[in-house]
């Protein structure tokens, strides 16, 4: 049977991460990733997990040390957040280029300055071409998941491409909730030892990590990219086996919630999707045509999805818990461009706001909503906000 | 000294010809790299002694025995004159390209 735990978003990645049974582990502590770190290093002194745990002093360190574990066919964790994630950014290339399928979770947290520990979608955003897959979770539960799933996509044979779990700092990663640990058994049967012939072989001697002229070099970065398209598919099987297993149905690449007959949607990424769940279900207590698209993954990105939506409803809006300064949010730009595959967009509004850990209420998506029912009418709205912004602009 | 040949590398065709990352079976040299070279070294048999002291100083791994004696693959050889420095009985000359 299961078990049901009252865990954090940390303690649920680690206890993800013991179920995958790693043999390498290498990562540096930081806010506010820091307890999923110290829950595995604790795994493996008391013996529950048996995995070599890496002690490195960087985060630059930590995602080498995991490039060279990897690159001998171990199956390899690290965790970083924020600073730290863009302190190993030489090294995701890298990891990437080399196909090493190293699982990392990421505490989402802000980039200074000014300098916070708290959450928003800056760090990951920022790394985006790296060549990493990167998934976005609502909850716990999804955290543990993932990582179990995460293992399974980044391996495949088809794929062999690093995989990132996000995780909102502080609202995920240090909020308690109920979740089902599922059984070692189950995800032994569901997830086999890794497999892999891009790996250093006594018996098959291998250069790895060359360099290529001009002549080759595009050729490396087309198959890079083949592949994670790639897995866009494979996602999908592998969260479909995933519920057949466990119970458990993410929807794949993307969630829809009350779309059905939605005149209007917002898309979300991240913890902030399950707010958006209780006002949608408000909402349309109050007879308003609303609905969710939550997106689960960045990389590969899923446009289709996002395009068979945006037909479908009169004003999309898109939460951004980041920004690209002197443009707009990033999930808007990749949204509009998803929508461009239709010929045709609905009114679009993007919503910046909740970075440095401020605040998204039940209240700021209400009016949200209302902003594209308003749009949905034909009324020109404002197509970059902030929100919740505490003051007035007036420079 | 069992020295990888140059061998002919075939250009892939289709992408799935390459290999999965930029790596492949160690060993494989598909061209020659000795271009820029302006002295070579060039070994006295009858004073060389055979120590091979010059072959764990060559940075590039170009000095091999034939035939019992020490040689010089001047395919690889960048002609930096460390051997000839570093022989202890006068046995290699570093002697200018000619006319190159």
């Amino acid at each position: 049977m299961s078990e049901k735990m009252f865990v954090s978003g940390n303690d649920a990645v680690a206890l993800g991460v013991r179920l995958c049974r790693p043999h390498v582990i290498a990562a540096y502590p930081i806010t506010p990733q820091t307890i999923a770190v110290e829950r595995l290093s604790n795994f493996v002194e008391d013996g529950s997990l048996e995995s070599e745990f890496m002690h490195v002093e960087s985060e630059h360190s930590a995602m080498s040390a995991s490039m060279g574990a990897s690159a001998i066919g171990a199956r390899t964790f690290t965790a970083t957040s924020s600073q730290g994630l863009l302190y190993m950014a030489e090294g995701l290339f890298y990891a990437a280029g080399g196909r090493l399928p190293i699982v990392m979770m990421n505490a989402n947290r802000s980039l200074a300055l000014p300098w916070s520990i708290y959450g928003d979608l800056s760090d990951s955003l920022a790394v985006l071409n790296s060549g990493w897959i990167q998934v976005y979770v609502e909850d716990a539960q999804e955290a543990l998941d993932m990582v179990i799933q995460g293992f399974k996509i980044a391996e495949h044979a088809e794929v062999l491409c690093p995989l990132m779990i996000n995780l909102d700092g502080f609202v995920l990663t240090h909020t308690y909730e109920l979740i089902e640990l599922p059984e070692q058994d189950a995800v032994d049967a569901f997830l086999p030892p890794f497999e892999t012939a891009n790996k250093m072989d006594l018996n098959r001697p291998v250069n790895m990590g060359m360099s290529t002229t001009p002549a080759d070099n595009l050729e490396y970065k087309a198959q890079q990219h083949r592949a994670m398209m790639r897995s866009k598919s494979i996602a999908q099987t592998v969260n479909d086996d995933f519920a057949a297993a466990f119970g458990r149905d993410y929807g794949g690449m993307v969630e829809g919630y009350r779309l059905g007959d939605a005149e209007v949607a917002l898309v979300t990424v991240g913890s902030i999707t399950g707010t958006t769940r209780l006002v949608v279900d408000a909402l349309r207590e109050a007879g308003l045509a609303v609905g969710l698209l939550k997106l689960r993954y960045m990389r590969p990105f899923p446009e289709e999805a996002v395009a068979s939506v945006a037909q479908n409803v009169k004003a999309l809006g898109v939460i951004d818990k980041d920004i690209s300064f002197g443009h707009e949010g990033t999930i808007f730009t990749h949204v509009n461009s998803a929508v461009t595959l239709n010929g045709k967009a609905p009114a679009l509004v993007n919503f910046i706001g909740g970075m440095g850990g401020r605040d998204i209420s039940k209240e700021d998506i209400e009016q949200m909503f209302h902003c594209l029912l308003d749009a949905a009418k034909g009324n020109a709205q404002e197509r970059v906000q902030f929100v919740g912004l505490g003051v007035e602009i007036d420079e | 000294m069992n020295r990888p040949k140059v061998v002919t590398w075939k250009r892939p065709t289709k992408l799935s010809e390459y290999p999965t990352g930029p790596g492949f079976e160690a060993g494989h040299l598909v061209s020659e790299n000795a271009g820029w070279r302006t002295f070579r070294p060039v070994v006295d048999t009858d004073k060389c002694t055979g120590c091979l002291r010059c072959y764990l100083v060559c940075p590039d791994g170009t000095i091999y025995k034939e035939a019992g004696k020490v040689a010089v693959s001047y395919d690889f050889c960048k002609g930096c004159g460390v051997c000839a420095h570093e022989c202890k009985v006068g046995a290699i000359t570093m002697v200018k390209e000619d006319g190159e």
